[in-house]
């Protein structure tokens, strides 16, 4: 295998992971981390201009182009923003300079997990890699060793494992529906293999092994009833994580969800995953839209958030169709970064305040009127008002459905709906009303902040062409 | 597949079956860990017995992994945290055996109908060992949920393992990077487990997941 861009993007947050683990002091390290990320998106960015070829181990296809150029931009967003937040930890005494080595070896693993599942052209390779990025993210949801952070890791560990193990069964059930068709060996694992011949599986078996990679995966998109794990870990773990999480990483294993939805639809006999999905993705949505009445936590009520949002994601890919397809795609990038957007904001707001509390915060935009704003900014483009980016994909997600179904359309809206007053009730009681809480200035980094924010208000107003045509290709390629 | 390598290898997947069934039952850890070799024990010679009848050697090392590292370094290792933490005579069904018991046999059952169902047309060795595969699954699932203390969990979710093992193997041909890549996922496992179980142990000085569970949401 040639070295290439593709090999690059494994290569480098490999090679960073060892160096940060070696190297002392935390200010270099977190420089470092943010160098390594950057470097890792102009590699991503670089496949726009030279494609590499797919070999049987990586591939490159226009799908996972878009995942992995998301993934690296908001990882690189997220170092920087990490590098802010790392700094003011240590000065609470809340991380210790050896944990912080640890932190930053793990986010170029999990960096290196992500590329890896997204590139893989092998279901057991991306099966290896996706359990990889739950390994470590696990373990960086811990690293805080409070009571709560530990529970918060152990319930992901458990109920992570199991999705993963669920996983791994639906991934031999296609081996065993391939191996007779391809031949048995290493070639009956390779996707490229499997798309080709997938019309002569043997149906049943697929049928199965959707269900179980459905729930498998399913479990790590955070679809109800499998989230448990979700709110917890993206609350008690340090906030860069739970932008990643968030933004990255149930993204990650949607790609997977997406990757054996085609296979089936190019096998006519199988069932049509499409219902599968949009009930799944409808029950979430509806559910994660209830539960934001009740939240305490900022973090949390932003946590049941992505739920909502995921559950939105599933069902447009599940109605599926060009139109379905590509609001789905479109919902999703602007989800990861208005999502990481706020995060960041989050982050900077619990550690002025000292406290996750919904109930402790409030009269934010007075007190600390850029970071309050930026909320405010923030939950006005995720709940999809007009005219950010996320109201036109949530639009297009409703109006594409209400055509073909018009029942299940009323319901999607209602659920925005429902979500939309849940999360300005809230938005009401932090930003604005009576100041609580400590007022001291922020150290805040703004620029990924802003960045985010700003690449969200221009989709919603005007998509360059170039980036219209990428998602139409893929939409037509996912059926 | 023919005569008595199939009956062979159909006894051993039944094996496993039967000991996940003991594992259900077993109310005290000490006992539990034993079981859980046995479990590991039978895995070993399944798989040996697979990569004799396919001639497939790199299954042998498989079955190397399933014996050193399940049927001994872990039981040991379990053993040694159990009784360092004074918690071998516990006792931490939530439910009833006997609920226990029907709730697994319902899940075998499942298991038989969805998996030779839908494997019609498999060859028959392959058939059998899946749907003996997706109830050791089920079964290790079953554990998990019934039980309260954080090692018997682990241990449910490694039986979990033994049972995806189990497919892999019946699976013929699957390539190699697959079977090293379970052995290696519950490797880490194990790490992370142990991490997290020396972790509890500092804060909370026990391994009930009770213990865990003041923690809930927002009640607080």
């Amino acid at each position: 295998m040639t070295f290439d861009a593709l090999s690059a993007l494994l290569v480098i947050p490999a090679v960073s992971a060892a160096v940060l683990a070696i190297l002392p002091g935390y200010r270099l390290t977190a420089r470092l981390n943010v160098v390594a990320a950057l470097l890792t998106f102009l590699t991503s960015l670089s496949l726009f201009v030279v494609q590499p070829t797919s070999g049987d181990y990586l591939l490159l296809d226009d799908l996972n182009k878009i995942f992995i150029v998301l993934t690296t931009f908001v990882a690189f967003t997220t170092s920087m923003f990490s590098a802010s937040y790392i700094g003011h930890e240590i000065e609470i005494g809340r991380l210790t300079p050896n944990f912080l080595r640890f932190y930053h070896a793990m986010y170029q693993v999990l960096m290196f997990a992500m590329n890896l599942a997204l590139t893989a052209n092998n279901i057991g390779l991306m099966w290896v890699a996706i359990e990889m990025a739950t390994l470590t993210t696990v373990l960086m949801v811990g690293i805080y060793r409070t009571h709560e952070a530990l529970e918060a890791a152990w319930k992901y560990f458990i109920l992570g494992s199991v999705g993963i193990a669920l996983a791994l069964f639906g991934t031999i059930l296609i081996y065993m529906a391939a191996g007779p068709v391809i031949g048995e060996g290493l070639g009956a694992m390779v996707w490229t293999n499997l798309v080709q011949h997938a019309a002569k599986f043997d149906a049943p078996l697929l049928n199965v092994a959707f269900v179980f990679l459905l729930l498998g995966y399913g479990t790590k998109v955070g679809l109800a009833p499998l989230h448990a794990w979700l709110p917890d870990a993206h609350a008690e773990g340090p906030t860069p994580i739970s932008a990643v999480l968030s933004g990255l990483l149930l993204n990650v294993a949607l790609y997977a969800l997406l990757r054996f939805k085609m296979l089936l639809a190019l096998a006519p006999a199988a069932i049509a995953p499409g219902p599968l999905m949009v009930t799944m993705g409808l029950i979430s949505c509806l559910f994660a839209a209830f539960m934001l009445y009740r939240r305490r936590d900022i973090k949390r009520l932003f946590a049941y958030s992505s739920i909502e949002h995921m559950g939105i994601i599933v069902f447009a890919f599940g109605m599926g169709g060009p139109l379905a397809n590509f609001a789905g795609l479109l919902h999703m990038t602007m989800h990861s970064l208005t999502k990481s957007a706020i995060f960041y904001a989050v982050g900077h707001i619990a550690q002025v305040k000292g406290t996750q509390k919904i109930a402790d915060l409030g009269g934010l935009t007075v007190t600390h009127p850029v970071l309050g704003w930026s909320l405010v900014a923030g939950v006005v483009a995720i709940a999809g008002l007009p005219p950010l980016g996320i109201f036109m994909s949530e639009f297009l997600v409703v109006s594409s459905t209400f055509a073909r179904e018009p029942v299940l359309a009323v319901l999607l809206g209602l659920g925005i709906l429902i979500a939309l007053g849940g999360l300005f009730l809230r938005l009401s009681q932090v930003a604005f009303g009576e100041p609580r809480g400590p007022t001291g200035p922020a150290h805040a980094s703004y620029v990924p902040l802003f960045a985010h924010l700003g690449i969200v208000a221009c989709a919603g107003i005007y998509l360059p062409p170039a980036l219209v045509s990428d998602f139409e290709n893929v939409a037509r390629l996912l059926g | 597949m023919h005569g008595i390598s199939f009956d062979i290898a159909h006894m051993l997947a039944g094996s496993l079956v039967l000991v996940s069934f003991l594992q259900l039952y077993q109310d005290r850890l000490s006992a539990l860990i034993n079981t859980f070799a046995v479990h590991a024990l039978v895995l070993t010679a399944s798989v040996a017995w697979q990569a004799y009848v396919q001639h497939a050697p790199h299954l042998y090392i498989t079955a190397v992994i399933a014996l050193v590292f399940k049927a001994i370094i872990i039981p040991v290792a379990l053993r040694r945290i159990v009784i360092k933490l004074g918690i071998h005579r516990e006792i931490d069904n939530v439910v009833g055996v006997g609920l226990a018991m029907l709730a697994g046999i319902g899940l075998v059952a499942l298991s038989m109908v969805v998996m030779l169902r839908v494997t019609a047309e498999a060859d028959p060795l392959a058939r059998e060992d899946l749907a003996f595969a997706l109830s050791v699954v089920l079964l290790g699932l079953l554990m998990m949920v019934t039980r309260r203390n954080a090692v018997s969990q682990v241990i449910g979710f490694m039986s979990l393992e033994n049972g995806l093992v189990l497919a892999a193997t019946g699976a013929k041909g699957m390539p190699l990077v697959v079977e090293i890549s379970v052995a290696f996922s519950v490797l880490i496992a194990f790490i992370v487990i142990g991490i997290f179980l020396f972790r509890i142990r500092e804060r909370f000085d026990t391994v009930d997941v009770q213990a865990l569970d003041r923690f809930r949401g927002e009640r607080r």
